[in-house]
């Protein structure tokens, strides 16, 4: 039985499992204690199940729990690790290095950091999506003190050579930090085998709660400390001030361990699931897959279908929740930074669709999925000019266009 | 964000959709847009001898409610003259369509596009052309 709209924005967000949901509920009712209240077994409870949630992410991680720092969300882990490591690092230089096709949560950090004095390096991206590593050693200079590389992109699912950029972050003794939130539970993510010194992530992208995140600091080789951007009670070892989010904490936890249990499962299936749903849409003319398909979370697919619009098209397959690279809506309308850094043209950027497929998405809901696009575009085609001029050889750049 | 019937009523059953030759002299053709913007609008209208629109057809490349002013468009050419033709106001659009701000640009891309039209047929059949609005897109 399908039940629709089928939801396919895995990347946006995912619904919490039930096992999750299930580990939470007594932290709302009656084990609702203060984590840091200390003279009571209100408190002893609460801070019991916070440390069990450490040790169940550090698990998935492979790092020590007094290395997570809870916090709101991964937003909130890219903002803490970048402006902490730039005002706690401020006597060794002010120059990070980050790319292009990065979050807006740390995009927008680094424009905050060069608002306030510092010099942030942007790497482009090949065609693939991935940065170029020597270009990235090249751009290391005495004053960088941090590379923020994201692990897999939320829009293509590109995961970026990590080791390779922490092997080249660690011989200059600059710090790597990177935001990992599409690929901590989805992916084996290993920070003492990556070589990662700070790394943002969420609960939401992993079946588990939203407003809660972590962001992991290492404590040894080297030992990393971030200045805290809220100040208050002094909680997680004096880098994020705020009352724990108790439930969040033993739903992240629940969550993490749970990918650690289910990973290999989970990914062999989706994997043959996205490539069958990949195979199939490739079948429809003039489609492409965006970014590298080598090099890519298991549970993505971006697909461009050319001269038809990424926004009516996505009003075509409404039986399917999925995310456009087009911004129609925007004043802008300008269409995904990201798409534009692989170097897309607009006109393809405009005609994409993001796939994002979860633990709980079926065979079923794929072949639904296949044929729903398949006849979206099919009618989007029939009636686009721009099809039509495809279809009778007239080549769309020969054409002025009105000025926009 | 969510669409208003009317523009889900035109998406679904997108009111003349097509193309008409031309090639032929009383038919009027405007293409405004551009692939870039991520909306293009294809307008023909087909003129008779009294200057009353016959027929008329789109093709659009572009959000719904990009395909919805088109589609409406087409709907009230059809039986107007050339010149109450022109007299078809974006904001008409904007109203009838239930149109919210940010796609307000689709209106005035129809608006372009029936102006573009009919600039086509008169310089084809010895008119003046008329002086079109700087397109707004």
């Amino acid at each position: 039985m399908l039940t629709f709209p089928i939801y396919l924005d895995n990347n946006a967000t995912t619904p919490m499992d039930p096992r999750v949901l299930e580990a939470m509920m007594p932290y709302f009712t009656s084990k609702f204690g203060n984590a840091a209240s200390r003279n009571h077994a209100f408190g002893w409870h609460a801070e019991e199940a916070v440390d069990y949630a450490r040790e169940q992410i550090a698990a998935l991680i492979n790092c020590s729990p007094k290395e997570i720092i809870f916090t709101s969300g991964a937003t909130e882990s890219d903002n803490l690790a970048i402006k902490g490591v730039f005002e706690m690092y401020a006597s060794k230089g002010n120059h990070i290095i980050t790319a292009t096709t990065e979050h807006k949560a740390v995009l927008d950090t680094c424009k905050h950091i060069e608002k306030i004095g510092g010099k942030v390096t942007y790497l482009p991206v090949n065609a693939e999506g991935l940065i170029d590593l020597k270009q990235l050693e090249e751009s290391i200079t005495d004053k960088t003190i941090l590379i923020s590389i994201m692990y897999g992109n939320n829009e293509v699912g590109v995961i970026q050579p990590i080791r390779e950029i922490s092997a080249i972050a660690k011989k200059h003794g600059v710090l790597f930090f990177t935001d990992a939130t599409q690929a901590v539970g989805k992916i084996p993510v290993d920070v003492e085998a990556d070589g990662i010194d700070l790394m943002a992530f969420s609960g939401h992208k992993m079946y588990g709660p939203k407003g809660i995140g972590a962001l992991y600091v290492r404590r040894k080789n080297p030992r990393v400390k971030v200045t805290a951007q809220m100040d208050g009670g002094g909680h997680e070892r004096g880098m994020r001030s705020g009352t724990l989010n108790v439930t969040g904490i033993v739903g992240l936890g629940k969550a993490c361990e749970i990918c650690k249990q289910d990973m290999a499962a989970d990914t062999a299936r989706l994997s043959a699931m996205r490539d069958r749903l990949e195979r199939e849409l490739l079948t429809i003319e003039e489609s492409y897959v965006n970014g590298s398909r080598e090099h890519r979370l298991p549970h993505v697919s971006n697909i461009s279908f050319k001269y038809v619009e990424g926004e009516g098209l996505m009003m075509g397959v409404k039986d399917i929740a999925v995310s456009s690279g087009s911004a129609c809506t925007s004043a802008s309308l300008e269409p995904s930074y990201v798409l534009k850094a692989l170097g897309l043209s607009d006109d393809l950027a405009h005609s994409s669709l993001r796939f994002g497929l979860s633990r709980f998405t079926t065979e079923e809901e794929i072949d639904f999925a296949i044929n729903h696009v398949k006849e979206a575009v099919a009618k989007l085609r029939e009636m686009s000019p721009l099809w039509e001029m495809f279809k009778e050889g007239i080549d769309l750049n020969s054409i002025e266009w009105a000025e926009h | 964000m969510a669409y208003s019937d009317k523009v889900i009523d035109h998406y679904n059953n997108p009111r003349n959709v097509g193309t008409l030759d031309k090639a032929k002299n009383n038919v009027g053709t405007g293409l405004v847009g551009a692939p870039e913007c991520g909306d293009v609008m294809r307008l023909q209208i087909e003129v008779d001898e009294n200057q009353i629109i016959t027929d008329a057809k789109f093709k659009t490349f572009g959000c719904g409610s990009a395909i919805a002013s088109s589609s409406l468009a087409t709907e009230w050419l059809k039986g107007k003259s050339v010149d109450e033709a022109l007299s078809i106001d974006n904001m008409d659009i904007v109203e009838e369509l239930a149109l919210p701000p940010v796609k307000i640009h689709c209106s005035v891309l129809a608006e372009d596009a029936i102006k573009s039209a009919i600039n086509d047929y008169r310089v084809k059949n010895g008119l003046p052309a008329l002086e079109m609005p700087k397109s707004h897109h």
